[in-house]
């Protein structure tokens, strides 16, 4: 094993520091007069895509990137596997600069992304397979052993041989998740894995993910829309939003740090006007005797005190709101102010 | 000196790597059984109208017993319009500019990036093996073809003669592939380039001689466009089996054909590391 090698295999997977990727978009402009002059002088526009983002991931873990649309997680990700360079900062990742698109780097990682597929579309999988195989010179009993392994793992031995284009699109998920891991990556980045697919084929890709994660102890950093996902694999979140990362740490420290609320659930005595509540904070449900409040964390002990002083209370519960709640506001506040001024209440 | 040998296997590895993934697409080429047999029988129709064409001409300029046009008797140009068929056999690339072109467009290079492979040598493997498929499986009806019209043609050439005729195909397919494939880099600075794909697909039909040999042309235009690579695709080869090219200037003019498929190699993949350059910077 040489010096570069050793390093490698011991330090994180990904380092990353300010990394930034600014785009220079083309302004079209308005109209056919617009559209001549545009043939002759070309307005541009900047977009700070990723600004200045820095973290580390260590061998083994899961990590969920969590942003809105256009946030700056598929940028990220783009540079992370070398597909484009960034306009500043710093990234290794597996120990080489990605965009340098050193063969040994290529070798140990992996880019899925939910919406394109690799796979030849009207040949069976076990084709692409085989040029896979071919692509990175794996031998031929390694080969078998791993693709054995996994058509287990993600139980689709017997799609094999079926043209692509003829199969579900979860089992076609699994067979693009087989192709990008026959070459055992290190590093596995996952964009929208489970982008369109039904319940079912989701839970099973989350559950063979997270066992593979277990078996091989591969790196995976992926972004999802379904916070299901994220809850299912990823211990560690990262949340960008507008470029910037504003969040790195347990998914369940989102709630603290981004919600300023609880949510408190009362069952009374007999039936109640809601009227009244509403001095203590939103009521988000009434129904007969059953009202749900969100409260202002700091007011939550006087609150609860008055409510338990005043009404006949059965049953009380404190919850934080749910998570999918709290990322959904920090996504919207994260928008340009004129298009969330109408709904800043805090969650 | 010690990394000689490691980097030789290497190396070897490489070359390896490409001719399995020649194999491979060469069994996803097989999976069209159907669209290869008639590409292939359509390819016939067109080739009898333009012969029929051609005795036109010669009976109107009252040359069909014998007499030349442009140094061509009638029998010689007919073999010639079957010939530049089997030169085209080679060279054309049918769908490489604009499948680049899409793959730049749709952000499918990426698969170029990521893996461990180098897109020129992936896509000249791939278009080897699909090159082989369709000569091997046309080699029968073009043979039958060949020897019906066998009488147009004045026999066999002379051994020498048709290696480097053999030669000269070959170098044509590298010519072919290299040069759309520059085309194909266009992609990268254009959004849309399939009307001039199309373009330069009709004037290739006539720059390369495919529609008829240069010498029906002046003097100084058969000289220009016998200075171009677009020649290879077509009349040279044809030209070296009608034993046009003197036998001694042979040699040269095959290096000057290699000299051409290299030029052309660098080209294309000088516009494709320019072409990455922006894409990288740009988008992905």
């Amino acid at each position: 094993m040489t010096a570069t090698a050793l390093a490698n295999a011991a330090g994180p997977i990904i380092e990353v520091h300010g990394l930034t990727k600014i785009y220079r978009v083309y302004q079209k402009q308005e109209g056919l007069l617009g559209a001549v002059r545009g043939l002759f002088r070309r307005r541009y526009r900047e977009v700070r895509a990723v600004d200045g983002v820095s973290f580390r991931i260590e061998p083994g873990e899961i990590v969920g990137f969590l942003g809105p649309n256009g946030a700056g997680k598929t940028t990220t990700l783009k540079m992370l596997s070398g597909l484009i360079y960034p306009t500043a900062g710093s990234a290794r990742v597996l120990g080489f600069v990605p965009w340098e698109r050193a063969n040994a780097f290529r070798r140990q990682l992996a880019l899925v992304m939910g919406q394109k597929n690799q796979l030849w579309w009207d040949l069976p999988a076990a084709d692409s397979f085989a040029l896979h195989r071919a692509i990175y010179s794996l031998p031929a009993e390694q080969f078998q052993r791993t693709l054995g392994e996994l058509t287990e793992l993600f139980g689709v031995g017997h799609l094999l041989r079926q043209p692509v284009r003829e199969l579900s699109l979860g089992e076609r998920m699994k067979m693009e998740l087989i192709a990008a891991l026959l070459h055992q990556p290190r590093l596995l980045l996952l964009d929208e894995p489970t982008i369109g697919l039904d319940v079912v084929a989701q839970v099973t890709i989350r559950r063979c993910l997270r066992e593979y994660n277990r078996r091989r102890s591969v790196t995976i950093l992926l972004t999802s829309h379904y916070m299901k996902d994220v809850e299912a694999l990823c211990a560690r979140v990262l949340v960008i939003t507008q470029g910037q990362l504003v969040y790195d740490g347990p998914l369940a420290g989102i709630t603290e740090q981004f919600s300023q609320a609880k949510l408190v659930k009362l069952q009374l005595a007999e039936e109640a006007d809601p009227e009244p509540f509403r001095r203590y904070g939103e009521v988000v449900h009434a129904d007969g005797p059953l009202i749900e409040l969100r409260v202002a964390r700091q007011r939550l002990a006087e609150v609860l005190a008055a409510i338990l002083d005043q009404h006949r209370v059965l049953d009380l519960n404190v919850q934080d709101p749910p998570l999918e709640q709290v990322i959904a506001r920090v996504f919207e506040e994260a928008r340009p102010v004129h298009e969330v001024d109408s709904q800043l209440t805090t969650v | 000196m010690l990394r000689r040998p490691a980097r030789l296997g290497a190396l070897l590895g490489e070359v390896g790597k490409y001719g399995r993934i020649a194999r491979i697409a060469l069994v996803e080429r097989l999976a069209y059984r159907l669209d290869f047999i008639l590409s292939t029988l359509l390819r016939f129709l067109p080739m009898l109208t333009t012969i029929l064409l051609w005795l036109a001409v010669y009976a109107g300029a009252g040359q069909l017993s014998g007499g030349q046009l442009g140094g061509f008797s009638l029998k010689e140009m007919i073999s010639y319009l079957l010939l530049v068929h089997i030169s085209r056999m080679f060279s054309s690339m049918p769908g490489l500019a604009q499948g680049i072109a899409r793959d730049i467009r749709e952000g499918n290079l990426k698969k170029y990036l990521l893996q461990p492979i180098s897109i020129l040598p992936y896509l000249l493997s791939y278009r080897a093996a699909h090159k082989a498929a369709y000569i091997t499986m046309t080699a029968v009806p073009y043979a039958l073809l060949f020897f019906l019209c066998r009488d147009f043609f004045a026999g066999w050439p002379s051994a020498p003669v048709l290696a480097a005729y053999l030669l000269s195909l070959l170098l044509g397919f590298l010519i072919g592939f290299f040069l759309e494939a520059a085309l194909g880099m266009l992609g990268f600075w254009f959004l849309e380039v399939s009307s001039f794909l199309y373009v330069m697909g009709t004037l290739t039909f006539f720059l390369s001689g495919h529609m008829f040999p240069f010498d029906l042309l002046p003097a100084v235009f058969a000289q220009v466009l016998k200075a171009l690579p677009f020649q290879y695709l077509a009349y040279f080869p044809a030209a070296i089996f009608l034993d046009k090219v003197p036998q001694e200037a042979l040699l040269s003019a095959l290096m000057t054909e290699a000299v051409w498929a290299l030029a052309l190699a660098l080209l294309a993949s000088w516009l494709y590391r320019c072409g990455l350059r922006r894409y990288s910077a740009y988008g992905g």
